[in-house]
C-alpha cells in the first residue's frame, strides 16, 4: 500500500483555503443521522467533541478517568504558541512554520505544519472568548513569554497551569454539549479495540471500568485523541493511566504506526530519588526563561557538593560552567529541548553531575532574582544598593511567575528554590511519532481518525515548547471537524452501525480471551514489575542516545521480557469488577509490543534528527548528524509480531522552507 | 520508617466495608504518600490478597484524581496540596495512620477509597460554560481588554481542580466553594458577564438537586482546598444568585 498524504495542490499558503472551498459539506439535518465517536477527552478529543456536537453530529466520547476533565493535558504547564505578534516582534504564520519545521529537524510535513500555524491566532481568541484567564499586562493585553528555539515571544500562558485552563476551556465546551444532549460521555471507559466493517472503522470495543463490562458501541467515524505513549520508559511525566493501547489496537487492526523512536526527553524534570519513584515531575521549560543552567567547573567541587561539604551557592562564578551558554551563544538557555538534554547528559556523562547519583545539573534563578529585584527597586525609588531588599523583590516577581513550580519543586525535593538553585534531569515527556495521518488526520483506515499527541504528524523528530496544545486545540477545534465532515457526507444515507454483527462479535471476543488470559495467568510477578524492566531496557538503551549494538540488544531483550510477561504475570482478582491490576496489565502488554517496534524503528534510521540521536552519527562537535536518505516518514505495517513489521516510507518535500543544518549556536 | 496504616476496605457501592490494619515497613521520606501505598499494593500482590483501590493520575497536584482522608484531613496533614503530592517525610517512625475514602451524601464510595464524582460534572453541565460556538470568527483575543486584577482573580478561581475535598471536610457536605469558584471565574470576565444570571441560578438548583448541603460559614473547605481557593468565592456567588434572582 503506497502511503497518499493526500496534501491539497496550490501554494502553501493557499492550500488549506482552498481545501475548505472545495470539500464536500453535510446539511445540519443529515449531521442529526451521523454518530462520531472520539475517544480521549484531551485537548484534542474535548475540542473535537464539542465542536462535532456544535456542528449537529451524534457525539459519544470516551476516558479512563472519572471526568474528561481529567485527561493528561491538564498537566501541560508552560503554555500554548500563537502566531499572534502582540509583541511586535517579527512573528508571523511564516516564522512560526518554519521555526516549527527546523525545531522538527526536518521531519515533519510541510502543508500539515503551514496549516497549523495558520490556525494558530484563531486557538487564542476562541479560548479567550470562551473565559479561558490567560495572563494579562497592566494595560489589559494578552501577556507572552518565550520558550526554547525561537526568537521571538509568542507563548500564551495562564501562570504555570496554561494546560489546566485551555483543557477546562475544551471541557466547559463539552459541558454545554453534554447537557444538550449531543455528547454522550462514557468516564472511566477503556477504548480495548477498533472495529472494522467493510474496511471502516465502524465502532469500538470498551470496558467499563467500575463494573468490568464489556460493550459495544458503534458509530460512522471513530476519532482517537488518546495521548502519548512515553510510559513505555516507565519513568515519565505522564499521567500513570497514559498509554498506548488504543493507538496499538488500532495499529493491529491496519493503522501504520509512524515515527515511533522520535521521543522527547525533556531536560528539566526533578531527578530520580530512589527505586520507589512511580513518576517524575516536569519543571516547565518557561523556567529557562529566568533559569540558568550550569555544573561546576572542577571536579572537587563537584565531589565536595556530593559529600554535602559545599553548597551551589558557595561555588564563585568563575568556577561554574554554564555549559549552554558557552555552547550555544546565540540561544543560550533557551536552545531546543533535544540539544539542551543532550548537554545535560553530556556534563554527567562526563562525571559532573551535581546528586548522588551524579545525574542532575542545576538550573539556578539567583542572577534573574537579582536583576528583577534591581528593576523593581529603580521602578519604586527604592535604595538599589540594598541586597535584602532587591533579593525580596526579586524573588516576589519569580514567585509571581513560577510560584506553583516552585512551590511543587519544594513539596518533592525538599529544598528551597528561592535560596539555592534547582537541581535537574531530563525525563520522557513527550512521543512526537504516532499513528499515521494524512492532511486529513485520517489513518491508513477509513473512518478512523487519529488527533492531539496520538497521531505523528506535526513535530518531525522534536517538538518546540508550548507546541503540543497548540496542536491538540488545531487537530479538535479547526482542522478535523472540516476534514471529517467531507468524509462523512459518504454516510448520510448509512443509517445507524448494528452492533450484532459479526466484525463486533469478533472483536469482542477477543478482547475477552485477551482479559480472560491475563486474569487466570497466576504468575509470580506483579505488572508494575514487568513495567519497570520495560522502562529501564528503554531509558538505557533508547534513551537519549542510542547505537546499534544496543539497539539491537533491546529488541531482543523486550520481546525476551514479552514472552516472560505473558507465562508470568499475575493480575489479582476477577474481570467483572473495578480492579486497576488488569487495566495496567493490558496496557503493559501493548507497551512491550510499541517498545520493541520502537527500537526497531531506531535501528533503521541511521542518522541523528531531533530527539533521535545516533551515537555514530555525529559532527565532531558532538551534534546531531541528519542525513538526506532519511529525509523520510517511517510508517510501520502490523504483520503478526513487532519484529515483521513492514516499513513504509512517506517522502518529505521541503518546497518553502531551505533544509539546513540546525544550528542554534 | 515502619507505619501502621488502618485503611477503609469496601467491595463495592453496597458493601458495608470497614477499617483493616496493615503493616508497612521500609517506607523512605523521599517517598511520596502514594508511592508508600504502591509499596503496600506490591506486597499484598505477592501474598495473592486484593490490592487497595484508590483514585490517581497525574501525581502531581493537577488532575484532582486523588482524593484520600487521612488521620481525619482530606488530603492529609500539609496545607496547599493534594495527597499526591504529600511525602512521607511528613510522618515519623511507628506513626498509625488512617486512611479513609471522601465521606458525602453526593458522593457514594465506588470501592475502597474511591467515590464517584460525577455530580461535579453535572453541576457544570448545569451552566459552567460561556455558549460561544467554535468558529474561527469569534472577535480578536485582543479586542476586549481586561484588567490585570480581574484576570488574576478569574485565575485564582479557575485553578479549582475538582477534587471534592472541599466538599468531603464541610460537616454540610456543601459545594459552595466548588461552584463559587467556577461562578467566579466568569463572573469576573466580560465574556462570562453576559450569562451570569442564568449560570448561577442553574449551577445552584443542580447543586441542591444532587444532594450537597448548605454552607454554614465554617471555612473549613478554604483550610483544606489544595488550591487556595478563597471564601469570597462564595460570596461573591451569593451576590450573583442575589442579583440574578432580583432581575
Ligand atoms: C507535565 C507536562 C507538561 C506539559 N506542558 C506543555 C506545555 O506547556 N505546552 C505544550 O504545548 N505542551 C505541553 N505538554 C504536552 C501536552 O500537554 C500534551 O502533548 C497534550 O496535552 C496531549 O493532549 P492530547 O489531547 O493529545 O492527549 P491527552 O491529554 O493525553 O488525553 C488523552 C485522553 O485519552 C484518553 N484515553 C487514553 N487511552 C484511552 C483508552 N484506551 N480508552 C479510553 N480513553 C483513553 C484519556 O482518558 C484522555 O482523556 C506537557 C506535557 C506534560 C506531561
Ligand atoms: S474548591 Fe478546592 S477543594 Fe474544592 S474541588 Fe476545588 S480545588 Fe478541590
Ligand atoms: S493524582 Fe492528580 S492531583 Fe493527585
Amino acid at each position: 500500500m503506497a502511503l497518499d498524504s493526500k496534501v491539497p495542490e496550490g501554494p502553501i499558503k493557499d492550500k488549506w483555503t482552498n481545501y475548505k472551498d472545495k470539500i464536500n459539506l453535510v446539511n445540519p439535518a443529515n449531521k442529526r443521522l451521523i454518530d462520531v465517536i472520539i475517544v480521549g477527552t484531551g485537548l484534542a478529543g474535548g475540542s473535537a467533541a464539542a465542536t462535532l456536537a456544535e456542528l449537529g453530529y451524534n457525539v459519544k466520547a470516551f476516558c479512563f478517568q472519572d471526568s474528561p476533565r481529567r485527561a493528561h493535558s491538564i498537566a501541560a504547564q508552560g503554555g500554548i504558541n500563537a502566531a499572534k505578534n502582540y509583541q511586535g516582534d517579527g512573528d508571523s504564520t511564516y516564522r512560526l512554520f518554519y521555526d516549527t519545521v527546523k525545531g522538527g529537524d526536518y521531519r515533519s510535513r510541510e502543508a500539515n505544519v503551514y496549516r497549523l500555524a495558520e490556525v494558530s491566532t484563531s486557538i487564542i481568541d476562541q479560548c479567550v472568548a470562551q473565559g479561558v484567564p490567560f495572563a494579562r499586562d497592566y494595560g489589559g493585553l494578552l501577556d507572552n513569554r518565550s520558550f526554547g528555539g525561537v526568537l521571538v515571544s509568542r507563548t500564551f500562558y495562564a501562570k504555570g497551569q496554561t494546560g489546566q485552563q485551555l483543557l477546562l476551556g475544551a471541557y466547559s465546551a463539552m459541558n454545554r454539549q453534554i447537557g444538550r444532549g449531543k455528547i454522550k460521555m462514557y468516564n472511566r471507559h477503556e477504548m480495548l479495540d477498533v472495529v472494522i466493517v467493510d474496511g471502516k472503522a465502524r465502532g469500538i470495543i470498551a470496558r467499563n471500568l467500575v463494573t468490568g463490562e464489556i460493550e459495544r458501541h458503534s458509530a460512522h467515524a471513530v476519532v482517537l485523541g488518546t495521548g502519548g505513549y512515553g510510559n513505555a520508559f516507565y519513568l515519565s511525566t505522564y499521567a500513570m493511566g497514559s498509554n498506548v493501547t488504543a493507538a496499538w489496537k488500532a495499529h493491529k487492526r491496519g493503522a501504520f504506526f509512524a515515527n515511533p523512536c522520535f521521543t522527547q526527553i525533556h531536560p528539566t524534570c526533578i531527578p530520580v530519588s530512589g527505586d520507589h519513584q512511580s513518576k517524575l515531575t516536569l519543571m516547565s521549560e518557561s523556567l529557562r526563561n529566568d533559569g540558568r543552567i550550569w555544573v561546576p567547573k572542577h571536579m572537587e567541587d563537584v565531589l565536595a557538593i556530593r559529600e554535602g561539604k559545599l553548597k551551589p551557592t558557595e561555588i564563585p562564578e568563575e568556577n561554574r560552567d554554564y555549559y549552554l551558554e558557552r555552547r550555544y551563544p546565540a540561544f543560550g538557555n533557551l536552545v531546543p529541548r533535544d540539544v539542551a538534554s543532550r548537554a545535560a547528559k553530556e556534563r554527567c556523562d562526563a562525571g559532573y553531575g551535581v546528586n548522588k547519583t551524579g545525574e542532575a545539573v542545576y538550573l539556578d534563578f539567583a542572577t534573574a532574582i537579582e536583576r528583577y529585584g534591581k528593576e523593581q527597586a529603580y521602578v519604586k525609588g527604592l535604595d538599589e544598593n540594598d541586597k535584602a531588599l532587591i533579593k525580596k523583590l526579586g524573588k516576589d516577581i519569580i514567585k509571581a511567575k513560577y510560584g506553583n513550580l516552585f512551590q511543587m519543586y519544594e513539596k518533592i525535593v525538599d529544598q528551597n528554590p528561592y535560596e539555592t538553585p534547582m537541581m535537574i534531569y531530563p525525563a520522557a515527556h513527550y512521543t512526537m511519532g504516532g499513528i499515521w495521518v494524512d492532511y486529513n488526520l485520517m489513518t491508513t483506515v477509513p473512518g478512523l481518525y487519529a488527533i492531539g499527541e496520538a497521531n505523528f504528524s506535526d513535530h518531525g523528530a522534536n517538538r518546540l515548547g508550548a507546541s503540543a496544545l497548540m496542536q491538540g486545540l488545531a487537530d479538535g477545534y479547526f482542522v478535523l471537524p472540516y476534514t471529517i465532515g467531507d468524509y462523512l457526507s459518504h454516510d448520510i444515507r448509512t443509517g445507524p452501525i448494528p452492533t450484532n454483527s459479526k466484525e463486533f462479535d469478533d472483536a469482542e471476543n477477543q478482547v475477552k480471551s485477551n482479559l480472560d488470559k491475563l486474569i487466570n495467568n497466576n504468575g509470580t510477578h506483579s505488572v508494575d514489575y514487568f513495567h519497570k524492566k520495560l522502562g529501564k531496557i528503554m531509558w538505557n538503551k533508547c534513551g537519549m542516545a542510542r547505537n546499534a549494538k544496543e539497539l539491537k540488544e533491546a529488541i531482543s531483550e523486550i520481546a525476551e521480557l514479552r514472552a516472560e510477561f505473558w507465562k508470568d504475570v499475575k493480575v489479582p482478582g476477577i474481570a467483572n469488577e473495578y480492579n486497576e491490576e488488569l487495566a495496567k496489565a493490558g496496557r503493559v502488554a501493548d507497551f512491550l509490543e510499541l517498545g520493541e517496534l520502537f527500537a526497531k524503528d531506531a535501528l533503521q534510521r541511521e542518522e541523528s534528527a531531533g530527539g533521535h540521536f545516533r551515537d555514530e552519527y555525529q559532527t565532531p562537535e558532538g551534534e546531531a548528524m541528519r542525513r538526506k536518505e532519511f529525509q523520510y516518514v517511517s510508517a510501520w505495517e502490523y504483520k503478526g509480531e513487532p519484529k515483521d513489521a513492514v516499513l513504509h516510507k512517506e517522502a518529505l518535500v521541503y518546497e518553502n522552507i531551505e533544509v539546513k543544518e540546525r544550528s542554534y549556536k | 520508617m515502619k507505619l501502621t496504616l488502618k485503611i477503609w476496605r469496601q467491595k463495592s457501592a453496597n458493601d458495608k466495608g470497614n477499617l483493616v490494619d496493615y503493616k508497612v515497613n521500609d517506607v523512605s521520606p523521599d517517598m511520596s504518600f502514594l508511592e508508600m501505598l504502591d509499596v503496600l499494593n506490591q506486597d499484598l500482590i505477592d501474598k495473592n490478597e486484593e490490592p487497595i483501590a484508590f483514585d490517581h493520575d497525574c501525581r502531581e497536584g493537577i488532575c484532582g484524581m486523588c482524593s484520600m482522608y487521612i488521620n481525619g484531613r482530606a488530603h492529609g496533614p500539609d496545607r496547599s496540596i493534594t495527597v499526591c503530592q504529600l511525602h512521607m517525610r511528613s510522618f515519623k517512625d511507628g506513626d498509625t495512620i488512617y486512611i479513609e475514602p471522601w465521606r458525602a451524601k453526593a458522593f457514594p464510595v465506588i470501592k475502597d477509597l474511591i467515590v464517584d464524582r460525577s455530580a461535579f460534572d453535572r453541576i457544570q453541565q448545569a451552566g459552567g460554560f460561556i455558549s460561544v460556538n467554535t468558529s474561527g470568527n469569534t472577535q480578536d483575543a485582543n479586542a476586549t481588554l481586561i484588567s490585570k486584577y480581574a484576570a488574576d482573580t478569574a485565575m485564582d478561581a479557575a485553578t479549582c481542580i475538582g477534587c471534592g475535598a472541599c466538599v468531603a471536610t464541610c460537616k454540610n457536605s456543601s459545594a459552595m466553594l466548588f461552584v463559587g469558584a467556577k461562578v467566579s471565574q466568569y463572573a469576573l470576565l466580560p465574556q462570562g458577564q453576559i450569562e451570569a444570571a442564568e449560570r448561577v441560578r442553574n449551577m445552584v438548583a443542580q447543586m441542591d438537586l444532587e444532594g450537597f448541603g448548605n454552607c454554614t460559614n465554617t471555612g473549613a473547605c478554604e483550610v483544606e482546598c489544595p488550591k487556595g481557593i478563597s471564601l469570597e468565592n462564595i460570596a461573591r456567588m451569593n451576590r450573583e444568585l442575589m442579583k440574578a434572582n432580583i432581575n
